[in-house]
């Protein structure tokens, strides 16, 4: 047969890697290549490393595709690689028992991808496979075929808005910087820890959605931006933009339309408020990362005082979607004022974590339930955290909401970069919100000083609470430190601070009375506030409780109901985790 | 080390770099910004010490004590905290006796590192050696993942 081909995909995203992606593909190449399959069954073969595809739980995953028939595996370890060529690839017989179940099927079965389509399918490594499903197709179609304001115009139709901060439309934002007579201008992509994906499964897309906006803004440069220490994304891109170089794409007279244009890369280090643009620009430039006074905005004055453009990699991603298949049918996807599909980061307790990509109004239980499969160990849904840190705490009475800017900015929280967290029963709100104030407080960078002592107090405050020291008054002056902070800060960082705190506390006020005035911690997290005790009529006296604890704190003779001095317990949990038949009392 | 510094600014001024790139370079090189290094460079390129100390300060990357022979970072980002981020930082300390405010072993082996979220939240929680990604790990795997790069020497303290 002329067209019979294997092909083998492993996926080698951030978590494929972690999870011995590298080892599986190198057993792959061995028995492939060097014991020669090829030849003993007569396919050419294939192997491809592909980005992530989502569904990190069961890395490593690895497609094999027979004559276009694909079976997918999942989990894959080096010691199963053998098994798969013998019975497979030489035998033909699917391993049944070790390829992907439902949950997969269901996982992916309720998104819509877009910008993440590519990821888990094509060689992130070569611009060839990028090229062969239409890549550059769109820079060159703007490029040569349209004037920068057909593009931008096109841009606007579509209705996208920013994929990273408040949701700026994206067409706006580049009028106004085309519209400004300086130059030169700058473009800049900013590269965040969820865009990492984007960046290791498809980073040309990336490259080629800057390059559009260059063109329309009439920018001479661009900029990567990324965290040096994001290892995997900096070499998939710098790959890319070598191989846009060698074909032309970016460099001098672009496509012979007389349009130069240069990418570079401008790596920065870990702060979280690099995420916010004018602090960015500042970080470009070499400087403390604080953020600037607006007016005048970056589309004005931006980058060394020029006018700039500031999107993130999603955004970026989009870009070539909306000028190859037109504003149209971009805009006929999410909801009225939310267009297209935003990436999530589906973590926490929910049994499918993963990367997932769906359309803008989507409901958060289609999320959850749906895709995300539920709760781990079936317990209960208690909160669901969008946003990032400074997004805000959903509860499950709301659930049914969809997801698009403004129905998340009306309960309080952001879309952001598209961080999701679930919570379940286990999980103490005071302590989540405590725990992103924590972080917030870090990462404030000191210029304004609402957000510098604001988050400081707060912290301070939810602390105390979290230790069982917590009085009626503290909850007032947390509300009005929050007052404070959200109209007050410079930037959105600190604006947006207490939103942990203020959502939280608005959907769970029960649970931050009862560690002020009940000295209880509900969920049992708050070391402070829970006891633990054995349940006399479930103890067996089996031992394992007193072996376990480290403070010698138990005690207990054969057949006797253990006991806990709780003037010695220190409070780790061992004994809770230790005992077999639930005998131990945790409140 | 006027020799190193020397090819440092050589290529700062040819690659026209900022403050920032700067410091990356002298912290590539040596593992850490020395201070004599600082005072060096803000001689040779007439910027004032305070401006270089400002950017190294703020930037938690940055560091002004050498650095140990191996990096183990560890996730506290949101996903990572609820699935037991703070045990395996606890447990990390522990295994390594680092004590209070110190991150690198007095031997030199392990410097250890906080990242807020490197990305990787599904396969939480997460921890990084060197330039190797962790995940689904646990303050069991993580201490035999720091017992693997102690090599064969007995320490004492595992």
């Amino acid at each position: 047969m002329e067209n019979s081909s294997i092909e083998i995909k492993v996926c080698l995203g951030t978590s494929g890697r972690a999870s011995g992606g590298e080892d599986v593909l190198n057993l792959f190449r061995q028995f492939v290549f060097e014991r020669g399959i090829e030849a003993q069954v007569g396919k050419k073969c294939e192997l491809t490393k592909v980005g992530c595809r989502g569904f990190c739980s069961k890395d490593v995953l690895v497609d094999v595709i027979i004559d276009s028939a694909k079976t997918t595996y999942q989990s894959v370890t080096p010691t199963m690689v053998e098994r798969i060529v013998l019975d497979h690839i030489m035998g033909g017989n699917p391993i049944a028992e070790w390829t992907t179940r439902e949950d997969y099927a269901a996982f992916h079965a309720k998104q819509h991808k877009i910008v993440l389509g590519p990821c888990g399918e094509i060689d992130p490594e070569s611009i060839d496979d990028y090229l062969a499903m239409n890549g550059y197709r769109a820079a060159r179609k703007a490029i040569t075929k349209m004037m920068p304001d057909r593009v931008i115009d096109e841009v606007a139709k579509s209705g996208l808005r920013g994929r990273g901060g408040s949701g700026f439309l994206t067409g706006e934002k580049w009028r106004t910087c085309s519209a400004q007579p300086r130059s030169p201008k700058y473009i800049v992509c900013n590269v965040g820890e969820v865009n990492r994906p984007l960046a290791e499964g498809n980073p040309h897309a990336i490259v080629e959605g800057l390059l559009i906006g260059g063109y329309a803004i009439g920018a001479t440069t661009g900029f990567l931006y990324i965290r040096e220490r994001y290892h995997g994304s900096v070499e998939r891109l710098r790959n890319a933009l070598a191989q846009a170089r060698e074909r032309q794409f970016i460099g001098k007279n672009i496509f012979g339309s007389g349009f130069d244009f240069e990418i570079e890369f401008s790596f920065g280090t870990e702060a979280f408020i690099c995420g916010e643009e004018t602090a960015l620009m500042e970080s470009i430039e070499g400087k403390r990362a604080m953020p600037r006074l607006r007016p005048p905005f970056p589309a004005i004055a931006g980058l060394w005082g020029m006018p700039t453009v500031i999107n993130n990699a999603e955004t970026f991603s989009n870009i070539p979607i909306i000028i190859g298949k037109g504003a149209a049918w971009y805009s006929s996807i999410g909801t009225e004022e939310s267009k297209g599909t935003k990436v999530f980061t589906l973590s926490g307790k929910v049994k499918n974590n993963g990367l997932v990509e769906i359309p803008m109004g989507m409901s958060l239980r289609d999320i959850v339930y749906g895709i995300g499969g539920g709760i781990e160990g079936n317990k209960a849904l208690k909160a669901v955290q969008v946003g990032g840190p400074s997004g805000g705490i959903i509860p499950p009475s709301m659930i049914d909401m969809g997801l698009d800017y403004e129905s998340l900015r009306k309960v309080g929280s952001i879309v952001g970069s598209g961080g999701m967290v679930v919570f379940d029963e286990d999980d103490c709100m005071v302590s989540v919100a405590k725990f992103y104030m924590e972080f917030l407080q870090r990462e404030s960078c000191g210029k304004c000083t609402p957000c510098r002592i604001g988050t400081k107090r707060m912290l301070e405050l939810l602390t105390k609470i979290t230790n069982g020291k917590g009085e009626d008054n503290d909850l007032k002056i947390l509300e009005r430190l929050s007052g404070v902070m959200a109209t007050t800060s410079i930037c959105g960082l600190g604006r947006t601070a207490p939103n942990p705190f203020l959502t939280s506390f608005n959907h769970f006020r029960d649970e931050y009375l009862a560690h002020i005035r009940d000295k209880k911690c509900p969920a049992g997290v708050c070391t402070a506030l829970i006891t633990f005790t054995v349940i006399e009529d479930k103890c067996k006296a089996c031992g394992l409780c007193r072996r376990a604890c480290p403070a010698d704190a138990i005690t207990g003779a054969p057949k006797k109901p253990h006991v806990i001095d709780t003037a010695r317990c220190v409070k780790c949990g061992a004994c809770y985790k230790a005992c077999k038949f639930k005998a131990i009392k945790k409140q | 080390m006027e020799k190193v510094l020397n090819k440092i600014l050589d290529e700062h001024l040819r690659e026209k770099g900022n403050l920032i790139s700067l410091l990356q370079r002298i912290q590539e090189t040596y593992g850490h910004v020395p201070e004599e290094s600082v005072f060096w460079f803000a001689d040779r390129l007439d910027i004032p010490a305070s401006r270089f100390f400002g950017v190294i300060t703020f930037y938690p990357k940055f560091r002004t004590r050498p650095i140990g022979k191996n990096t183990l970072t560890v996730c506290c980002g949101a996903a990572c905290h609820i699935k037991g981020g703070d045990k395996i930082l606890e447990t990390v300390r522990e295994v390594l006796a680092l004590p209070e405010g110190e991150d690198t072993t007095t031997d030199m082996k392990f410097t250890v590192q906080q990242a807020t979220c490197i990305g990787a939240c599904s396969i939480a929680p997460v921890v990084i050696m060197n330039k190797e990604v962790h995940g689904g790990t646990d303050p069991v795997k993580v201490t035999k993942l720091i017992k693997g790069y102690e090599g064969e020497e007995f320490l004492g303290y595992l």
